[in-house]
């Protein structure tokens, strides 16, 4: 393999795993200020307790979502140091702003959080948990900016003579509508993420008490869990919602940015008005329209994602040979060192992730639905199969994801900067010319190799904490650490120490 | 005045914010098993006392670190570019060694089990050895000049960055970011262990002044210019000055001239790399600030973005330090709160 191969594999396993933390964290940390919110209005123990009780599962995650962090920003100058000197006048700004606007707020206050419950005021210490809640979705915004710059190219110029993308305007770069659609949509996919985690989590600890039929423990059940469960999944199902409209406000913009995503997503090889969507489809792995056979459909539809239009001359979607047709007029049929260009996207990885995504994410709605309906009217149940969806449920969104941002990158293919066909003229980069070009194979396989196994193990060892301190349940007993609520005791213990 | 200028000032205080923060934080790290004496119970609660003065503070720290890359990408993306690609197994290391120590901090309390708390101090430790020598081997690569290429990449591969000077540069923030952890120690705690820090602190502000002493003088004799020959200077009085305060006690007293011979330490690399970002070898085809800057909006934007947040930065971190503030000691470490792996069977079931 080359070092262009190896170091797409190496971003692609570092980024999807470090967005396996990143949306709980973002979708938990306002669920959890939402808790403590409760606790400090109402003085209601119970919501104390589910603060515990997220907060440290919250704790657990976040730690990753940080460590693997770091790596994405250094990432970018070790195996793509063309692409960084070509963007980095555009793209580096957004990552600065991130980590001076929001990575540094969530950091410090987290920490004031964690050990800060018997040194600050009651009000102050729940404001350091929203100040991390505000700075985590800041922080999706600022480098959903630099993706979606990527995307959709805005704001900048060309510079003949250095070769390079410059900046024209910051407020185009976050005015841009691909940012202005995938920021909710990430948003509300996390927000799902996270409602889906406490709801799977509560509906099976109050399902597991219930069937004890021990009255303190159905009491439990009814009192701490049930309640989470009504929080998760009416978060659940707004985010629900959410994650559906913003993501068919995507499919629009994708159809006038990126066509030919929009086409290998529905295999649609020669365009057509009033395309079908397909459900089913098979091909030959060989990336030829050849091979592509659709088996099931819903008419139109396909059309209407796109276009907004079920049928008629307006509903034309263009395939994957009209979009390599006329990029190859557009940008060259050849690269530099005369290779044909194919811009037609891996047509399986496509078609699959975008199908994974929407699937996934529709099957943590079973989960939203089965609760609210077993939680009717003050009902605590104790229907064994709600617990197992509730916990099969869990994953869904996280697979959702993945699948979501590996359709939207290997989709942007052959592009790493995708042109604007509306825009600016010139400011593209084909992935091929974005790597490093002093890196040899072997050190890029290196780096893939030990950050692939140092991943593997952090994986077992977050899954079996996030695990053991699920089973574990909220804590039996709780009080008010609050300096308020034991003033002048200042040489005590910590409440709370690593 | 010119802006690519006034971004080389600013990411020389990232950096001097970082390594005077997660300097103290490594050399906490690097002493968890130096410092703790006595029975094996006291031996644990004294690595806790340890973790927990930099527990509330070490992630925060860590941000200068992704604020200095990140403003560089912004400000100097051939900087950023040519550095990155060119210092890759280095950074590699310093990445895997900042992925275990992050997890093993956070990680280490949550399971009470004395074989679990002893694979996360390796973690801890060796996270915290390997960057505070591999920053200095960086960053004194950085002063003698690398080499590279008419198009500014680096192809000296990895051995050509393994040279005495390098190495000696590696020791020397090794040593400081020892030093300054142990002075923060025993600024942060009372009892025995904040007298062992002193007595350790006393013996490497010697060291630290033999070591960082001779690597600053091989820079300035070898690489730099005249002016910064006060920055050595500032460094050394400040060592000499740790060795002074914190044989009377002013412990205070002994981090804050800790850290400003980090501090005078950064001068000296950045003052000697000026007016380059990249100096070549020898000085060939050194990557100079103006050719490795961004476009003059793109730095007028940054400067705005840093001129506000910055400051306010400094003040909420500052707070964060105000608030915990208490000098720690075995007494205050309660019992642990981790679980066990395995769940004891409780009585509602």
């Amino acid at each position: 393999m080359e070092a262009l191969d190896l170091a797409r594999w190496q971003f692609g396993i570092t980024t999807v795993y470090h967005f396996i933390f990143v949306p709980l964290t973002i979708g938990l940390a306002p669920l959890v200020a939402i808790m403590q919110t409760a606790w400090v209005r109402t003085g209601n123990e119970r919501w104390l307790r589910l603060t515990k009780f997220f907060g440290k599962l919250f704790l657990i995650n976040f730690a990753l979502g940080v460590v693997t962090g770091i790596v994405q920003e250094f990432q970018f100058g070790m195996n793509w140091s063309e692409y960084s000197r070509f963007v980095g006048d555009v793209f580096g700004a957004p990552l600065a702003m991130e980590a001076l606007a929001a990575f540094f707020v969530e950091s410090t206050f987290l920490g004031l959080w964690i050990f800060g419950w018997d040194r600050l005021n009651k009000k102050v210490h729940l404001a350091c948990i929203w100040a991390v809640a505000i700075a985590v979705n800041l922080s999706a915004f600022f480098i959903l900016a630099a993706n979606s710059w990527m995307q959709h190219p805005v704001g900048a110029r060309y510079n003949p003579e250095t070769g390079r993308a410059e900046m024209e305007s910051i407020w185009a770069i976050l005015a841009n509508n691909t940012l202005w659609a995938a920021f909710p949509h990430a948003v509300a996919a996390a927000f799902l993420t996270a409602g889906t985690f406490v709801a799977g989590i509560a509906t099976w600890w109050m399902v597991r008490l219930a069937r004890t039929k021990k009255p303190e423990s159905v009491e439990l059940a009814r009192n701490v869990y049930r309640p989470a469960v009504i929080l998760g999944t009416v978060v659940m199902l707004v985010a629900g919602v959410g994650v559906a409209l913003t993501g068919d406000a995507q499919g629009k913009l994708m159809f006038e940015q990126q066509p030919g995503k929009m086409a290998s997503a529905e295999a649609l090889c020669e365009g057509e008005e009033a395309a079908n969507f397909s459900i089913l489809t098979i091909g030959d792995l060989s990336n030829s329209c050849e091979g592509v056979r659709h088996i099931l459909e819903v008419p139109g539809l396909a059309s209407y994602l796109g276009t907004g239009h079920f049928s008629g001359p307006e509903s034309f979607l263009p395939g994957v040979n009209d979009v390599q047709q006329e990029y190859s007029e557009r940008y060259g049929e050849t690269d530099d060192d005369g290779n044909a260009i194919s811009y037609t996207p891996n047509l399986a990885v496509t078609y699959w992730s975008f199908r994974l995504m929407i699937g996934f994410a529709a099957g943590s709605a079973l989960l939203a639905l089965a609760a609210l309906w077993f939680t009717r009217g003050g009902r605590v149940s104790d229907n064994k199969w709600l617990a197992r969806i509730g916990l099969i449920a869990i994953p869904t969104p996280f697979l959702a994801s993945s699948f979501g941002w590996i359709f939207t990158e290997m989709g942007r293919q052959p592009w790493v900067v995708a042109p604007n066909p509306t825009g600016i003229d010139q400011i593209r980069l084909l992935t091929m010319r974005g790597v490093s070009e002093v890196v040899s194979p072997g050190m890029v396989l290196t780096s893939m190799i030990v950050f692939t196994l140092l991943y593997g193990v952090l994986a077992v060892v977050w899954y079996r904490l996030i695990h053991r301190y699920a089973i574990e349940g909220v804590p039996t007993t709780v009080r008010d650490e609050s300096p308020e609520a034991a003033p002048d005791d200042s040489d005590r213990p910590l409440s709370f120490a690593y | 005045m010119d802006l690519a200028l006034l971004w080389f000032f600013i990411i020389a205080i990232l950096w001097t914010g970082y390594l005077v923060l997660e300097g103290f934080d490594f050399g906490v790290g690097m002493l968890m098993s130096l410092l703790p004496r006595g029975r094996a119970e006291h031996r644990e609660k004294e690595r806790r006392v340890l973790l927990n003065t930099i527990g509330p503070v070490w992630d925060g720290n860590e941000v200068w670190l992704i604020t200095a890359g990140g403003a560089t990408f912004a400000a100097f993306p051939e900087w950023y570019a040519t550095l990155f690609s060119g210092f890759y197994l280095p950074l590699l290391l310093i990445l895997v060694a900042l992925i275990v120590r992050g997890v093993a901090i956070e990680y280490r309390g949550k399971i009470s089990d004395a074989r679990w708390a002893r694979r996360c101090d390796v973690a801890i430790q060796v996270g915290s050895w390997v960057p505070a020598l591999l920053w200095g081997v960086a960053f004194a690569n950085l002063v003698r000049g690398v080499q590279l290429d008419e198009a500014h990449q680096y192809v000296g591969g990895f051995w050509a960055l393994i040279n005495p000077f390098s190495l000696l540069g590696g020791a020397t923030t090794l040593v400081l970011f020892l030093l300054h952890g142990s002075v923060f120690v025993a600024l942060k705690t009372d009892g025995e262990i904040r007298a062992r820090a002193r007595r350790f602190a006393g013996v490497l502000s010697l060291v630290a002044l033999l070591v960082a002493g001779g690597w600053a003088l091989w820079a300035q004799l070898a690489f730099s210019v005249t002016w910064t020959w006060a920055a050595v200077a500032v460094a050394a009085l400040g060592l000499v000055g740790v060795a002074l305060t914190n044989r009377v006690g002013r412990e205070g007293w002994a981090f804050g001239l800790s850290a400003v011979a980090i501090v005078a330490a950064v001068v000296l690399i950045f003052g000697s790399m000026f007016p380059d970002v990249m100096p070549g070898l020898d000085g060939g085809n050194s990557l100079t600030i103006a050719e490795a800057s961004s476009t003059p909006y793109t730095l007028t934007i940054m400067t705005w973005v840093a001129a506000f947040l910055t400051p306010l930065v400094i003040l909420y971190q500052g707070w964060t330090y105000w608030v915990f503030r208490r000098r720690l000691t075995v007494d205050h470490i309660p019992a642990p709160a981790g679980l066990t792996w395995k769940k004891i069977k409780e009585s509602a079931f």
